[in-house]
């Protein structure tokens, strides 16, 4: 790009050197992405979006594991002290006082409401049993919370799914569910 | 010192006729035969050749393992037992496999540790030890995604837990961990390329363990006294005197890598490997291999928020941190000396740090509940402390005791089991002690 070099016209390298760099630049970062692009999930995983369970066997304090995008939903029939457990718990108390659940806006309270599948169906807990530190699958019933306790790196999650104490950092995620009639769920 | 010119003379015509052609020959002999060593290496300096030939071993296994083993969820347990029963001498291969990744973190722990005792990373020689870094980080890649292929519990979740490292990274972490996985969980998009990329890294690692010798024999090799090569005298021709010693110490250590071979094939590894991979269940307790330990303690010390950062951004950063420092180390280290030898109080702390480390290992193989927690926290402290703090002040407050002139003299010194006197001083320098 020398302006001094008298023997060649300046401006048409000038112009050959730009032109040729950018295109190389383009070319680089078009042929890149195809090789960033199919490290993502593919077709067929994508659409495995959702599931629908029968749930009309769960008794209260029983609970159901179903697979879901390759990852475990646990289904859970509350017990009245359980909920109630949940319900007298403090918002200020909590580690993460968001609800993390997908059918709610995402600033809603982590009240115990708001956790479960809403008025008058308390009972019921559905959420993505994966641990949010870093995706281990908690033990139901256990920890001194009574919720779930996960084995890898001692997070100690409430009846609500809500973490209380240990290394994770949010409440496990209420995935997008709903009732499609009175003893049917679909997840997804 | 390797300046010097080359000393190599072709001896037939087909010789001289290479040698014109492509010097490939007379860069054998300059860099292995010729080649000037300190003449007091100790047995510490024998793990780089140990680690040479672990990475042959390793390549060697691993590519026939590779003829007989399936990526494929539904298939890869039953390839692996399949090895192990019917597939001729496939017991063998494999158990010199996966024993020979645990020997391979075993060498080059000594060889770091080695590093750091005698302050081998110090100007010049700085680019080599991140080279060596390097080979570390890629190393521990290649561990990890080694032990994924077998599909057994430990397989999954190790896998689980260390790409959900990822997702504590703010905005676009799930996205990277997705495009890691290659799904919304550990499966087989994730299985087939881990394959794939356990079979490219150690090619890779073999790329930079060429330009970590190329930059050892550009510097040379620091010594026992930390005291750079003067003259002739302090040094040694490669082949055969580093050769043969090189070669005792393999031996050595061969024989305590095949006795884990042979006796206790399965000490190092997990019996929960030996379950099928349960995408539903989580093992009661998960741990890494034991070479990731002392990391993996680390990264659940962090049990609590840091201002805006979480607990487990904390917990990977920290443990992330913690490899870190070992790159930064030429430049934390403000001390002359080199040598722990002439450091007391260096000594001292890098004898803390190493029962540290492995208290650290142990931690982080035992549940992340009770005291551990607070003891982990603890050893998480003074690891970072012995970096940021000790070696920082312990260079400009620290009396270094009196180095020799040469290692001529030191080593003159020492056969005479002499005192602190400098008798080797008045020594001829041309005498070989």
């Amino acid at each position: 790009m020398s302006a001094t070099d008298e023997t060649h016209d300046p401006n048409r390298r000038d112009f050959l050197y730009i032109a040729t760099g950018m295109a190389g630049l383009v070319g680089a970062a078009s042929v890149a992405w195809p090789f960033i692009d199919q490290m993502q999930p593919d077709a067929s995983t994508r659409a495995l979006a959702s599931v629908e369970v029968d749930v009309a066997s769960l008794t209260p304090g029983m609970s159901l594991t179903v697979k879901w995008r390759g990852k475990p939903v646990f289904i859970r029939n509350r017990t009245p002290e359980e909920v109630k457990a949940a319900q007298d718990v403090k918002l200020e108390e909590l580690k993460d006082p968001l609800a993390r659940n997908a059918n709610l806006a995402s600033d809603a309270q982590a009240t115990d409401t708001d956790r479960s599948a809403g008025k008058g169906k308390e009972n019921w807990l559905v959420m993505v049993g994966v641990c949010t530190h870093l995706g281990c699958i908690p033990l139901g019933q256990q920890g001194e919370y009574g919720g779930w306790f996960c084995p890898c790196h001692g997070s100690v999650y409430d009846t609500a799914g809500r973490i209380r104490k240990g290394p994770a950092p949010e409440n496990m995620a209420v995935p997008v569910f709903s009732f499609i009639s009175d003893t049917k769920i679909r997840v997804g | 010192m390797s300046e010097g010119h080359s000393t190599y003379t072709p001896k037939t015509g087909l010789g001289r006729w290479f040698d014109a052609r492509l010097p490939l020959p007379r860069l054998v002999y300059d860099s292995f035969i010729a080649y000037p060593v300190p003449r007091n290496l100790n047995y510490m300096w024998t793990f780089g050749g140990i680690l040479s030939i672990m990475l042959v071993s390793q390549i060697l296994t691993g590519i026939v393992l590779a003829m007989h083993y399936t990526s494929d969820t539904t298939l890869a347990f039953g390839s692996v037992e399949k090895i192990m029963r019917d597939v001729n001498q496939g017991w063998l291969l494999r158990y010199m496999h996966s024993n020979g990744a645990s020997f391979f973190f075993i060498a080059v722990y000594l060889h770091i540790f080695r590093g750091l005792y005698y302050g081998s990373y110090k100007a010049p020689r700085e680019l080599l030890w991140i080279l060596g870094c390097i080979i570390y980080l890629l190393m521990m890649a290649t561990g990890f995604m080694g032990y994924v292929l077998p599909w057994g519990q430990m397989s999954f979740w190790g896998a689980t837990v260390i790409t959900g490292f990822f997702t504590a990274i703010p905005v676009v972490g799930n996205w990277i961990q997705e495009l890691l996985l290659g799904g919304f969980a550990v499966d087989n998009p994730t299985l087939n390329r881990f394959f794939a990329l356990h079979y490219l890294l150690p090619f890779m690692i073999a790329g930079v363990v060429v330009l970590h010798i190329w930059a050892l024999h550009v510097t040379g090799q620091n010594n026992p006294t930390g005291i750079e090569v003067k003259s002739k005298t302090d040094t040694v021709a490669f082949t055969p005197y580093a050769t043969i010693k090189d070669a005792l110490g393999m031996v050595v250590f061969l024989l305590f890598f095949a006795y884990f071979i042979f006796y206790m094939p399965n000490y190092l590894g997990h019996p929960d490997n030996y379950t099928v991979a349960d995408p539903l269940k989580t093992p009661a307790h998960i741990v890494p291999e034991w070479y990731f330990l002392p990391f993996y303690a680390i990264l659940r010390a962090i049990t609590f928020n840091i201002g805006p950062i979480n607990s487990k951004l904390g917990g990977v950063i920290a443990m992330f941190g913690a490899i870190a420092m070992l790159f930064i180390v030429p430049w934390l280290d403000t001390s002359k000396v080199r040598s722990a030898v002439y450091r007391p109080w260096y000594k001292l702390f890098f004898w803390l740090f190493t029962i540290n480390a492995i208290l650290l290992g142990w931690l982080g193989s035992r549940p992340a509940e009770g005291s551990y927690v607070l003891m982990a926290q603890m050893a998480t402290l003074f690891y970072f402390a012995f970096f940021l703090v000790i070696l920082p002040v312990l260079g400009l407050i620290e009396t270094p005791r009196r180095l020799p002139n040469s290692i001529t003299e030191a080593v003159l010194e020492k056969n005479k089991g002499g005192s602190g006197h400098p008798a080797g001083a008045t020594a001829s320098p041309e005498t070989k002690g």
